[in-house]
């Protein structure tokens, strides 16, 4: 079953604020590997004009895919996860992400499009700090592989 | 902003410095911590195989992540980079072993833009083919 394009436009509600720790993006960025001094010392961060340690351009993806499960778990959208890929990513930034924010997400539906028997769903996040500055925008792309015999 | 390159020093095909990132299962596992997402397409080999996949594969957000560092390195300030976005093409296929995987990342400035921002194309492979399409940032300069 192709999902419902009458979802497009839907919005959800805001996420509780998720409160971003020094720490936690000290961890993020030792995954990666990448040993940008803005990330873990404060100090080097504040030299570059930030008001504390701010956090990788892709970090944002840990708050917005958690967020997104109210799309992709919405019985009333219908999506099998089991057969679902990232198709692609964006982010456009107002600011980078810093340690101390707490940020809300909103997840709102962009399209939906079915090519070949695949579903091809569209997830705008908008990440807000919790005085209502915008932060960034996350577009996610995720894409449904039709099940077989259909 | 700290954005350590500046504008006008900088032209449409300048080339930022190539970076290669080697990746094992044990840095997907760390990621996935980090990051919070257990896929086990990232970390289990029976279940990767199970639904289709050569073998474990790395998460599309790591390789990403890897990527835009070929930008933030060069730029020093990764508040400099104002939109990033990838497609993710073909997986990374990370071997059972300690070489695992490399993801080889190339940059040029693709074009100059209106208030001394750049955009910068990205080209990241691994074992030859390429992992990510459309692979662009967009910067602030100095």
């Amino acid at each position: 079953m192709p999902l419902d394009p009458s979802f497009i436009g839907r919005s959800y509600p805001p996420t509780p604020a998720y409160e971003v720790g020094r720490e936690k993006i000290r961890e993020f960025a030792e995954a990666v590997r990448d040993a940008n001094p803005a990330y873990a010392d404060r100090e080097a961060a504040k030299a570059l004009g930030h008001p504390d340690v701010i956090a990788p351009p892709t970090f944002p993806f840990v708050i917005t895919y958690r967020a997104a499960a109210q799309v992709v778990q919405d019985p009333e959208l219908g999506l099998d996860f089991t057969r679902v890929v990232h198709g692609d990513q964006r982010f456009v930034y107002t600011r980078p992400v810093r340690a101390g924010d707490r940020l809300s997400v909103t997840c709102v539906i962009d399209s939906i499009k079915s090519l070949a028997g695949n579903d091809i769903l569209s997830v705008r996040g908008e990440v807000a700090e919790e005085s209502g500055e915008h932060v960034v925008t996350a577009y996610m792309t995720l894409v449904a592989r039709a099940a077989e015999g259909e | 902003m700290g954005a350590s390159i500046n504008y006008d020093e900088v032209e449409v095909g300048t080339e930022l410095p190539a970076q290669s990132f080697p990746v094992t299962r044990a840095t997907l596992v760390q990621y996935a911590g980090a990051s919070g997402d257990f896929n086990p397409i990232h970390w289990n080999e029976a279940f990767a195989k199970a639904v289709g996949l050569p073998d474990v594969i790395a998460h599309g957000m790591f390789t990403m992540a890897e990527a835009v560092r070929v930008v933030t390195d060069w730029v020093v300030d990764p508040g400099a980079v104002v939109e990033y976005g990838v497609r993710f093409t073909k997986p990374v296929v990370v071997a059972n072993d300690e070489a695992g995987a490399v993801i080889e990342v190339t940059g040029k400035v693709a074009a100059k833009l209106d208030d001394r921002r750049i955009r910068v194309d990205l080209v990241a492979t691994s074992a030859g083919q390429k992992v990510l399409g459309m692979s662009r940032a967009v910067v602030q300069l100095a």
